[in-house]
């Protein structure tokens, strides 16, 4: 029986889609048969992160319809047989999200995968709050500024009162704080909040910090999940996110000033 | 560093101000998080009533549910200091009381900026 995490965080633009294609290739490289939907209807984009963007012929709201069998939307990873890529619709709007629709194909991926991972769309109109309404997990993509960590306050405050687990009085979701975009030379300077002011703030568990990184942009213009990156630190940053959601004990990197050798530094490298 | 911030001292960083704003702008937030629904209608009502006797604009009247201990409370804040009083209908509302009236589900713990009339 799969469980199912939303990437949700209220605000745009923080890193949702980018760590929804991490987490759910990291799953998958894991050996976890793995699902990722994109819920963002109208505004497409995962299948551009995840580079199957012409391999989509039917979505997400076709088999919600009915016009579609599920086996028919689901796109298989060329790079990792445990992953697919469930598509959503350009052109219809995100009404086209009927509750009792997206619980029926939920039920029927819940049969075939460990993990259905949900990209949600930002805001916290009915596209986001259909995405959320479902889940275990909840993750909780924030940036450290000051518009990133209110509005993933308030998504935290949706998911403890309209989620399904909320309205049936079943143990609450889950919720992780994944903190991206972290740079630590700003909050060194004191220009940027730290981790623990962040913790501090949101009080929920932290899965992971991600360092802001140029090879995240050079991934999505590649259509690859930064985790594929092994040189990446963003993408190590992810593979060690997945794997304290899988419940290991792994130390926090790149928040404290890591030594750099001084070969490192004269190649210019972090 | 340490110098400038000693010779500069009015320089705070401005992580620590963003963390400062944070903090208070979502103690007030969480604490209307899980106001319930009818508390809007309930302000305009008491509004309207209050309105017959004394001429009062929508932010001098305040409505919060709030927890004291294990007790809930319902409080209501009607500043009605300076507040004009309307001529008397029917004998109601002859003198004008000089501060407030605070009524509660819980007469025993008052807001401090309450003081009794």
């Amino acid at each position: 029986m799969a469980k199912i995490i939303v990437l949700t965080s209220g605000k745009g633009g923080v890193g949702k889609t980018t760590s929804a294609a991490a987490i759910a290739a990291g799953l998958a490289l894991r050996g976890k048969r793995t699902v990722v939907i994109d819920f963002d209807v109208g505004l497409r984009n995962l299948d551009l992160i995840m580079g199957c963007e012409r391999r989509v012929v039917f979505d997400f709201i076709n088999v919600i319809n009915g016009d579609a069998k599920l086996n028919q939307a689901l796109i298989k990873d060329k790079r990792n047989d445990n992953l697919y890529i469930f598509p959503t619709s350009q052109t219809r709007d995100k009404d086209a999200l009927k509750r009792e629709g997206v619980e029926r194909v939920l039920d029927e991926l819940k049969d075939n995968f460990d993990y259905i991972v949900c990209d949600s769309p930002a805001g916290i109109e009915h596209g986001a709050i259909t995405a959320l309404y479902f889940a275990d997990s909840a993750i909780i993509v924030t940036n450290p500024e000051v518009s990133s960590v209110r509005d993933s306050d308030r998504i935290i405050g949706i998911l403890a009162s309209k989620s399904r687990r909320a309205e049936h009085n079943l143990e609450p979701v889950d919720v992780h704080l994944l903190l991206t975009r972290y740079s630590l030379e700003r909050v060194k300077k004191g220009e940027m909040l730290s981790v623990e002011d962040v913790n501090e703030i949101l009080s929920i568990p932290l899965l992971g910090v991600i360092p802001e990184s140029e090879s995240v942009l050079k991934a999505s213009n590649t259509g690859t999940p930064i985790v594929f990156d092994q040189e990446s630190l963003a993408g190590r940053a992810y593979i060690d996110a997945v794997a304290r959601f899988l419940g290991e004990q792994r130390e926090m990197r790149f928040v404290t000033p890591e030594r750099r050798s001084f070969f490192r530094a004269l190649l210019g490298r972090a | 560093m340490r110098l400038l911030d000693f010779l500069f001292p009015e320089r705070r960083n401005s992580a620590g101000i963003a963390k400062d704003r944070l903090k208070i702008v979502l103690a007030h937030e969480r604490a209307s998080r899980d106001a319930p629904d009818f508390l809007p209608a309930l302000q305009k009502d008491l509004l309207d009533v209050v309105g017959r006797y004394v001429e009062i604009r929508g932010d001098m009247l305040r409505v919060n549910v709030g927890k004291s201990g294990d007790t809930s409370l319902l409080e209501i804040n009607v500043e009605i200091d300076g507040a004009k009083v309307k001529p008397a209908r029917n004998g109601a509302a002859a003198a004008a009381p000089k501060v407030v009236s605070a009524t509660r589900l819980d007469p025993g713990a008052m807001a401090p900026w309450v003081k009794p009339g």
